[in-house]
């Protein structure tokens, strides 16, 4: 009996540390594709990350040289235009979630309707987005592009909104509503003030997990090899030029594709820091 | 000056929940009133009628009439009307976090719109004064914000936030119950002061509080106010058994 | 301080003679203070244990602040309390504010844009769908239901031709085996990796290495994946090409599933293998939550009857955990089903049915990105669009499913995140 209690805890030690050696293992082989994909964006696009990379727009096929300046302002126009959309729309449904419709089945029905959104692959985003805006307007449009992210930003803003407002104490509301201030100005002046610093954290979020987005610009933005700023006309976008670069067979679009590439990948490594810093730092107990 | 506070046939529900029967009592102005009782014996309850903040809860409900002045605050005028003239103090300081002392005490007038900078300011130093706290901050009232100070600090602020708007009748749910006998104290002195100018109505716990402040003092139990008296009255001679058992501490 | 003291005697309601002491104090010259004694009660400043008035004078003269007078206590002549500040602006404050009216309009007004809002959420979700149903009415008018099974068989050569845009044959047949092989080599790959991490994190890590760790499978997360296709394209492919491809096909070619005809390290496994890495942090992230809102005692009953560490994690953690992780795997499934980019890149693009893994294929999504933007005629595009609605349905119905699976373990515990 003894003997095969011992043979027995002999195994399950043994087991335990190969469930541990896997462990690690796993979470080296899920690091290490990160850390090569940033090793190799920087090789290969740090190089080609110049003055002319920032300033001008492409150049025609077979020459060297040019930039993805007319893909860094579609982004911003782009993005621009997301927000405004997107931004205030989905403060508002979290205002709703949050001040208004708290427990009631409208408000449940509204919370799940924001996941679905949330879960709407990009492409089919970006086809009804097409036949919805495309299509009456006749051509692609840089419009049309920013009316697909706006769209893509509500569910991650409302939530987001929403779970802040919900941590504001109740007492800080009372007390607005027994100085008799309105109750329009309550919820704006007071509730969404005090939780503002997580509400911009997740306008922040919502920012850079569509910045870059190509998907919905396919058919929508479209692209622009010139410069464009008019809403009217496809414009360029800077994960869209990453695409049409990587698949095309010049290795000098291979080039600039990288390039941009590490633009992207350190603007929005940027943004989710910063998210990550100001939650941490408990920037958001400005309602304790 | 404040004014007197009429209330017939009061009766409120939270759901299903009789919270308060047909209470009726007459509070006169410019005196401090106590109410007294165990808990949960709706005197909180009522205290949130008189200033309508009861309705704010999707399940509550009101019958009965109550006369602030000559204003029948439910039917001749909306909630935030009323709760302009009635100001209200909670049991747990709550200022403003996001707001500075200055917004703090000026929330009640700038969110409704006045802007005179030279009128809020010295509103702010009277109302600070008034609530025994000028001389604490009078340095730092733009760049500290609400939520720095201490608890009784917070809760003089509370109480200058709600004289700022100039209310006539003033509401304290157990003002001082969260904080320290030197702060519990001062604001008792406070209230001392404030009777002549306010209609004032506390609730409290501490009897003994009631009897230094008050000079009415109305019993609470189960949602009836069994008596309603003057505070000398009630606690040297009550006229119901219930209330002499209260305060002989035999229950609550 | 200055007092008086009198008693009061009564017969109280049970009918015992009582006496009721008060005293009356004032303090600081502007106070006023009653310290009451009633019957035998207690104040802070004299206990009683007596009726006797002598006695309760005896105790007050052991308080040498309080002086015993029979008079009660006027008010010193010239006395008043100390006045308010004076105040000439309360009346217009007060006037102010009587007339700023019940702004119930702006009450209302607020409230029905804060609900339009909330409402046009919904509204842009039908849009959504009815747009899709719309357009894909003609393709759904000349296929049916037959679009998503079956295929046109070529009289001549006797082979199924799935996407015939010159014919106007459409199937969607090959993008229905692309997506669900793809997504499902995805899932089996990733699954073990993400439990993987996400017990190491949670479960074996060091406290200090958490932190740095969870930001970095954050980042994962964060990549756009345009950006994994580029690496993926360059990268991957070639790494797959020339060392993984080979070993493959050598030593398991025998089971039919990797064949050798396809030179360019494009198709499945290439899919696959990005796919996996694109869904890891998702599967991952969940995981750890779920096994986060497994309460610690469920750990240290396990522990305390003498388990190794992995035991208790499999029995004390991942036991209870296992709904939530079905939930987090389905989330997992329910991003790789609509994953575009990086798939369109290394897929290969071709609308056809191999057997082989290795071999060139297309998903739902890549043929829409694909084709959407030349369309020839609008059968052609109302197919694609039908493939999107069909997409569409897919994902919510499996993003429902899961949410639900990993609301019902997480419920009502806070994320105790690190």
């Amino acid at each position: 009996m003894r003997k095969e209690r011992k043979v027995r805890a002999g195994f399950r030690a043994w087991e335990d540390g190969l469930a541990t050696g896997l462990a690690v293992l796993s979470t080296v082989l899920v690091v290490a594709p990160l850390v090569a994909i940033f090793i190799y964006l920087i090789y290969k696009g740090a190089s080609s990350l110049n003055l002319a990379f920032f300033t001008q727009s492409p150049k025609p096929v077979g020459e060297i040289g040019g930039g993805m300046a007319n893909a860094i302002l579609g982004s911003a126009i782009l993005l621009g235009v997301g927000s405004l959309l997107g931004i205030p729309v989905g403060i508002a449904g979290g205002i709703f979630l949050a001040e208004f419709g708290r427990g009631t089945k409208l408000a449940n029905a509204v919370r799940f309707t924001a996941d679905v959104l949330n879960g709407v692959p990009s492409i089919v985003m970006g086809i009804a987005v097409y036949s919805l805006v495309v299509v009456p307007q006749g051509h692609f449009s840089a419009f049309s592009g920013g009316v697909a992210l706006g769209i893509m930003m509500i569910p991650t803003v409302c939530r987001t909104t929403e779970e802040m407002l919900l941590m504001v104490p109740n007492a800080v509301r009372e007390a607005a509503l027994a100085l008799g201030v309105p109750n329009w100005r309550s919820v704006l002046s007071i509730t969404v003030k005090t939780a503002s610093p997580g509400i911009i954290t997740g306008c922040m979020l919502a920012f850079a997990r569509v910045a870059g987005e190509t998907a919905p610009l396919i058919f929508t933005a479209f692209g622009n090899v010139g410069w464009s700023e008019k809403l009217s006309e496809p414009i360029a976008a800077l994960p869209l030029q990453i695409y049409v670069y990587a698949i095309s067979p010049y290795d000098e679009w291979h080039r600039l594709a990288w390039a941009g590439a590490l633009v992207l990948i350190v603007l929005i490594v940027l943004a989710v820091s910063l998210v990550r810093y100001v939650t941490s730092r408990g920037v958001l107990k400005g309602a304790s | 000056m404040g004014v007197g506070i009429e209330v017939t046939n009061l009766n409120a529900w939270y759901g299903t929940n009789h919270t308060l029967q047909d209470i009726n009592l007459h509070i006169p102005a410019n005196h401090a009133t106590a109410l007294i009782g165990p808990s949960g014996c709706g005197k909180s309850t009522f205290v949130r009628c008189l200033n309508r903040m009861h309705e704010t809860n999707p399940i509550a409900r009101v019958t009965g009439t109550v006369r602030i002045g000559d204003l029948d605050i439910y039917d001749d005028c909306k909630p935030v009307e009323i709760r302009r003239r009635v100001g209200m103090v909670f049991q747990r300081p709550n200022p403003f976090p996001t707001m500075s002392i200055y917004d703090n005490v000026a929330a009640g007038l700038k969110l409704n719109g006045y802007n005179n900078r030279r009128v809020l300011d010295e509103i702010v130093e009277k109302s600070l004064k008034n609530s025994a706290l000028w001389d604490e901050v009078k340095d730092d009232l733009k760049k500290k914000s609400g939520a720095s100070l201490s608890g009784g600090q917070q809760q003089r602020l509370c109480i200058a936030r709600a004289l700022a708007v100039d209310p006539e009748v003033l509401l304290m749910d157990e003002p001082a119950s969260a904080l320290d006998p030197v702060s519990t104290s001062k604001i008792e002195d406070l209230i001392f002061q404030l009777k002549s100018q306010y209609t004032i109505v506390i609730v409290t716990h501490n009897m003994q509080q009631a009897a230094r402040v008050a000079e009415k003092t109305g019993f609470f139990l189960n949602g009836r106010m069994v008596e309603f008296d003057s505070t000398h009255k009630i606690f040297t001679n009550p006229s119901d058994k219930r209330t002499e058992d209260y305060i002989t501490g035999r229950f609550g | 301080m200055e007092g008086t003291v009198y008693c009061h005697k009564k017969r109280n309601l049970s009918g015992r003679l009582a006496e009721h002491w008060v005293v009356i104090v004032r303090w600081n010259r502007k106070i006023v203070t009653y310290l009451l004694f009633y019957s035998r009660d207690l104040t802070a400043f004299v206990t009683l244990y007596s009726h006797s008035p002598d006695s309760l004078r005896k105790v007050i003269a052991q308080v040498p602040e309080i002086r015993i007078s029979h008079a009660p206590l006027q008010p010193e002549p010239g006395e008043k309390p100390p006045a308010l500040v004076a105040s000439v602006e309360a009346s217009e404050v007060r006037g102010y504010l009587l007339s700023r009216g019940n702004s119930a309009i702006a009450d209302e007004g607020f409230r029905w844009l804060m609900v339009f809002c909330a409402l046009s959420i919904f509204g842009i979700v039908v849009l959504i769908a009815s747009e899709l149903v719309i357009r894909s009415k003609m393709a759904w008018g000349k296929f049916g239901f037959d679009f998503f099974y079956k295929a046109f068989i070529d009289t001549y050569t006797n082979q199924p031709q799935y996407w015939d845009p010159v014919n106007g044959h459409f199937s969607a047949l090959p993008f229905l085996y692309g997506t669900l092989v793809s997504s499902f080599l995805a899932l089996l790959l990733a699954v073990p990796l993400a439990i993987g991490v996400a017990v190491f994190l949670t479960e074996m890590c060091p406290r200090a290495l958490r932190g740095p760790l969870a930001f970095i499978t954050e980042l994962l997360a964060a990549i756009p994946s345009v950006i994994y296709g580029l690496w993926a394209v360059f990268v991957l492919v070639p790494l797959l090409r020339e060392y993984i491809n080979p070993w493959l096909i050598k030593g398991l070619g025998w089971t039919g599933f990797f064949a050798d005809d396809n030179p360019t390290g494009l198709g499945f496994i290439s899919a696959g293998v990005i796919l996996a890495i694109m869904i890891l942090p998702i599967i991952s992230s969940l995981t750890r939550e779920v096994m986060l809102a497994v309460p610690n005692s469920q750990r240290e009953a396990v522990l305390a009857l003498g388990a190794t560490r992995w035991e208790m994690i499999r029995v004390g953690v991942l036991r209870n955990a296992r709904i939530g992780i079905v939930g987090a795997i389905i989330l997992g499934l329910g991003r790789a089903l609509g994953e575009t980019m990086a798939v369109t890149m290394v897929i290969g693009n071709s609308p056809e049915i191999h057997r082989s893994l290795l071999a060139n294929g297309s998903t739902m999504s890549s043929v829409i990105a694909n084709e959407f933007a030349e369309a020839s005629g609008d059968l052609h595009l109302s197919a694609l669009m039908e493939l999107g609605l069909a997409l569409f349905i897919v994902t919510i119905i499996v993003n429902a499913f899961a949410q639900l699976l990993v609301w019902a373990v997480t419920r009502g515990a806070p994320s105790q995140a690190h």
